[in-house]
């Protein structure tokens, strides 16, 4: 007979290492790598290496770096991680609109070890990379199969960067066609900020629509939006919240009657693989996050890609250089006159294209299809289970499922109990949870909370997960100080807000902190 | 260590449960007591203190005797020091305002009061804007925005506030209206001033990208002043944050009038319903820039009454520009903006979408009712 399965890590205790700042470490002289004098013959060809480089350019004074023997750097740098909290030892269902997914170890051998990728330059003749060039061809075509649009870049390095990218796409078409009224962008609340913030920097004005009743972003409103001068809409879609918009269609028809073009934020495309595509929808552009649905790593900002897909009748504004096959080998051409230009150095983040092509032929298309699946009936099973938690409210769409995420509040907790959903981020990581992701700014849902039990976690993770926020709940009604002074058991206590928000307080440098303390 | 003055006003929506419309006057107050009326202020009052009284040994409690604050105080297990002196059972305005001056000598950090809009006004017109004030919202009408969202909320924003904790000050309006028109079936508001009121700062994560409000409110005053058309006024409502455009264009202003600007140049501080009227009329094209003012969203039809019904017609529907900062905009959802300026044929006109300029090329579509409901 099985033992009951104990849910709760009541034990749990985070590492506190009282770790000093490695230039703390210091100690002049010491060195973990004795690098060999040049031997003679090179000498004599180059001299000392140094004078090469013209005075100018050359260092007056030797860069202030800790000198630390090998052994203490490593120790020093296991125990800074072992006071964080990663997706190898957490659930990263905290991250919602994230897809913090499990990324195969074999990616991560191919992507570091491979000669094929390890050994290539991107200066190289073409000619000796067709197996990187062969990788992104390939990538293109299952995305243009994924999405329907007829041609992809997978040159922006972020989803925001493709979403920018996008935004230049909608300009320069209205540009070649010799319409230049067209100004604005419209996005909706609960669309990712950067269908707002992205477009804004390329130059538009932006108008954003807010959720109705129900929660969809206001129909009525987009149709008293929208205009001549409207250039585009860019939207999310399902949106933060995890409402799918059944009536999608009829946001994409509107835009178009006034000549609008419609761009698909599809950076989370999870719940939608091999169901839904940007194509059937009507939309002209849409992106897709590699690093978030295609299982490529991220969080630290980055590697990452924002891979792009457009119609035909906009493939000439793509970045270049495009990667082509010409049926016997695959090359680089930027003989697209009209394209927005090269967005990224080289061709983008390879590793990420490389990791997505694996995961991609891991799962061939019944499998993506699957895991699209599994992550909304995962997201089923926890948001019934979440529900059921004392002081937790779900906004909107009553009685409707959501897809693959989902926005909760702890607003009736906080009325309660005076525990907010601050409090409770505090003292999830005492039972070895990660923070979770509040809410996109500004918080429309009150103490907000985003949770995504994506396809990689199973029934007991969910089970994990769920017990640890009723356990919360519960000191939250008994004994509210307990989590208000929360994390207990973590590396850090809280820090302060002032240190996050104040220019003045923030120190993202070593050289920065001792000007800002005042110790030098 | 932290002082903290609590005020409640006893009679506070004593009105409103037998359907008074507010507690105003000897005679009302008499009539609901006979009615069978209580206030709701000391019980709400107690819900806010209890949450304070976790600090008691960190802070200093000033307060009145009484059902003025002593009662509640002592019930919430706080030990006040108790000031000035009233009659038990027949309080009045004057009451309030003497509580409010002696606070601020005593130089208290905040006042907590629990009331309505009366005892906004009467704290306002005591001490002005000269120490932060937070409401316990306990009165029939709360037109003023310089509440809580509810007892508790006032208790944690207080306590929050006087930890040194993360707090904004924000300035609020105080309104109030003329109840004897308001039991008559007409609304009548006026934009007494603005009362400094902490507010929890919602600090998020550098992903959020939030903004703070005065970048937005700087944002949408440039936005507004780059898109001006020459030859054309512009006629700036009252409130902070279409204070902003002037003070961006360096032009003195009224915070509770109306000013006209044309080119960007000052026409006229803070001109009567005439004079705007015979403005527009003179020179044609015009533009109104109007703010929602109070806790209900109002565009039209509160503090703002010199932009009359007339005067709207005559600058034209289109003509009308509203400003808010994101943050007003999410705290008043998901109730509509709303217009009620005297004319309900003009205000069925008005109803629909509006394009609020929220900051610097920004904007958000915002639903505009006649109807509060």
């Amino acid at each position: 007979m099985a033992r009951q399965k104990k849910l709760l890590r009541d034990n749990y205790h985070q590492a506190r290492w009282d770790e000093p700042m490695i230039f703390e470490m210091s100690v002049p002289g010491e060195r973990g790598v004795l690098v060999p004098l040049a031997c003679e013959n090179i000498v004599s060809q180059v001299g000392d290496g140094v004078s090469a480089i013209p005075a100018n350019l050359r260092r007056k004074k030797a860069p202030a770096l800790p000198e630390v023997n090998q052994m203490r750097v490593n120790r020093h740098y296991y125990h800074l991680s072992q006071e964080t909290l990663g997706t190898d030892v957490t659930l990263g269902i905290s991250e919602g609109t994230c897809t913090m997914k499990y990324s195969p170890k074999v990616q991560e051998h191919m992507a570091a070890r491979h000669p094929g990728i390890v050994d290539v330059h991107p200066l190289q003749e073409p000619d000796t990379m067709q197996g990187i060039l062969e990788l992104y061809y390939k990538v293109e075509q299952f995305l243009k199969e994924i999405s329907g649009m007829d041609a992809f870049s997978l040159q922006p390095g972020g989803g925001a960067h493709g979403v920018f990218t996008n935004a230049s796409i909608i300009r320069a078409y209205h540009r070649a066609r010799g319409d230049n009224n067209r100004t604005e962008i419209i996005t909706t609340m609960f669309s990712h900020p950067c269908d707002a913030a992205t477009p804004n920097t390329a130059g538009f004005k932006v108008i954003t629509l807010m959720p109705d009743e129900s929660g969809y972003p206001d129909l009525e409103a987009m149709k008293a939006a929208l205009s001549d001068k409207t250039a585009g809409i860019m939207i999310t879609n399902p949106e933060d919240t995890g409402i799918y918009n059944p009536r999608i269609e009829e946001y994409v028809k509107a835009a178009h009657a006034v000549g609008a073009l419609c761009s698909y934020d599809q950076a989370n495309a999870n719940g939608m693989m091999g169901i839904h595509r940007a194509r059937e929808a009507g939309f002209d552009l849409c992106h897709f996050n590699l690093h978030k649905t295609f299982s490529a790593p991220h969080g630290c900002m980055g590697p990452a890609t924002g891979a792009i897909g457009v119609k035909e009748f906009l493939k000439p504004f793509l970045p270049v250089p495009r990667v082509e096959f010409d049926g016997q080998k695959y090359l680089l051409n930027s003989n697209y006159p009209e394209s927005v230009g090269k967005v990224r150095t080289f061709f983008g983040n390879t590793n990420v294209i490389l990791k997505t092509y694996m995961w991609i032929m891991q799962h061939g298309a019944e499998g993506l299809k699957e895991a699209a699946i599994c992550s909304v009936l995962n997201n089923q099973y926890f948001m019934k289970k979440i529900a059921e938690i004392p002081g937790v409210v779900i906004w909107y769409a009553k009685g409707k499922r959501r897809l693959e995420q989902v926005r909760y509040s702890w607003e009736k907790l906080k009325q309660d109990t005076g525990v907010g959903t601050d409090d409770v981020n505090k003292r999830i990581v005492d039972f070895g949870i990660e923070h979770y992701w509040t809410s996109h700014h500004p918080w429309v849902v009150p103490e907000p909370f985003t949770l995504e039990p994506c396809e990689s976690y199973n029934k007991e993770d969910l089970d994990e997960y769920v017990a640890v926020l009723k356990q919360i709940s519960k000191e939250a009604y008994d004994d509210p100080n307990l989590v208000k002074s929360a994390p207990h058991k973590a590396a850090s206590h809280r820090p302060t807000h002032e240190a996050i928000d104040e220019a003045e307080l923030i120190a993202v440098t070593w050289r920065q902190y001792l000007k800002k303390k005042g110790k030098k | 260590m932290k002082k903290l003055g609590v005020i409640v006003n006893p009679i506070a929506g004593i009105g409103g449960k037998v359907g008074l419309k507010g507690s105003d006057g000897i005679e009302i107050l008499k009539k609901a007591r006979e009615m069978g009326a209580r206030s709701e202020a000391p019980r709400r009052a107690l819900e806010a203190l209890k949450i304070i009284a976790k600090l008691k040994n960190e802070i200093q409690v000033v307060t009145y005797p009484d059902e003025m604050g002593a009662d509640e105080c002592r019930e919430a297990g706080l030990e006040p020091e108790i000031i000035g002196s009233i009659e038990s059972g027949e309080t009045r305005p004057e009451d309030t305002m003497e509580a409010a001056r002696k606070m601020a000598e005593r130089g208290v950090d905040l006042i907590l009061f629990a009331g309505g809009d009366g005892t906004a006004r009467n704290i306002y017109s005591a001490i002005g804007s000269s120490i932060p004030v937070l409401g316990i919202p306990a009165g029939v009408k709360i037109h003023s925005a310089v509440y809580a969202i509810n007892p508790h909320s006032a208790g944690e924003v207080a306590s929050l506030y006087l930890q040194g904790k993360v707090v904004n000050i924000r300035e609020a309006e105080v309104m109030d209206i003329d109840e004897e028109a308001f039991r008559q079936g007409r609304v009548s508001a006026q934009l007494y001033g603005y009362l400094k009121v902490p507010v929890e700062r919602r600090v998020q994560s550098v992903k959020s990208g939030a903004r703070s409000e005065q970048a937005e409110v700087e944002g949408l005053a440039a936005e507004i002043i780059a898109n001006m058309d020459a030859d054309t006024l512009y006629i700036i409502g009252p409130g902070t944050t279409t204070r902003a455009i002037m003070e961006r264009l360096e032009l003195s202003n009224t915070l509770l009038g109306v000013d006209v600007i044309l080119d960007r140049k000052l026409v006229a501080n803070d001109v009567t319903e005439n004079q705007l009227f015979d403005l527009i009329n003179q020179h044609g094209k015009a533009r109104i820039v109007v703010t929602a003012i109070g806790g209900q969203g109002h565009v039209f039809g509160r503090g703002n009454q010199q932009i009359s019904p007339r005067v709207i017609r005559l600058a034209g529907k289109n003509n009308i520009i509203v400003v808010a900062s994101r943050d007003k905009l999410v705290a008043l959802q998901p109730h509509p903006l709303l217009v009620d300026t005297g004319d309900p044929e003009l205000d069925r006109e008005l109803r629909g979408y509006v394009r609020v300029v929220t900051g610097w090329e920004d904007s958000i579509m915002y639903r505009v009712s006649d109807d509060a409901d």
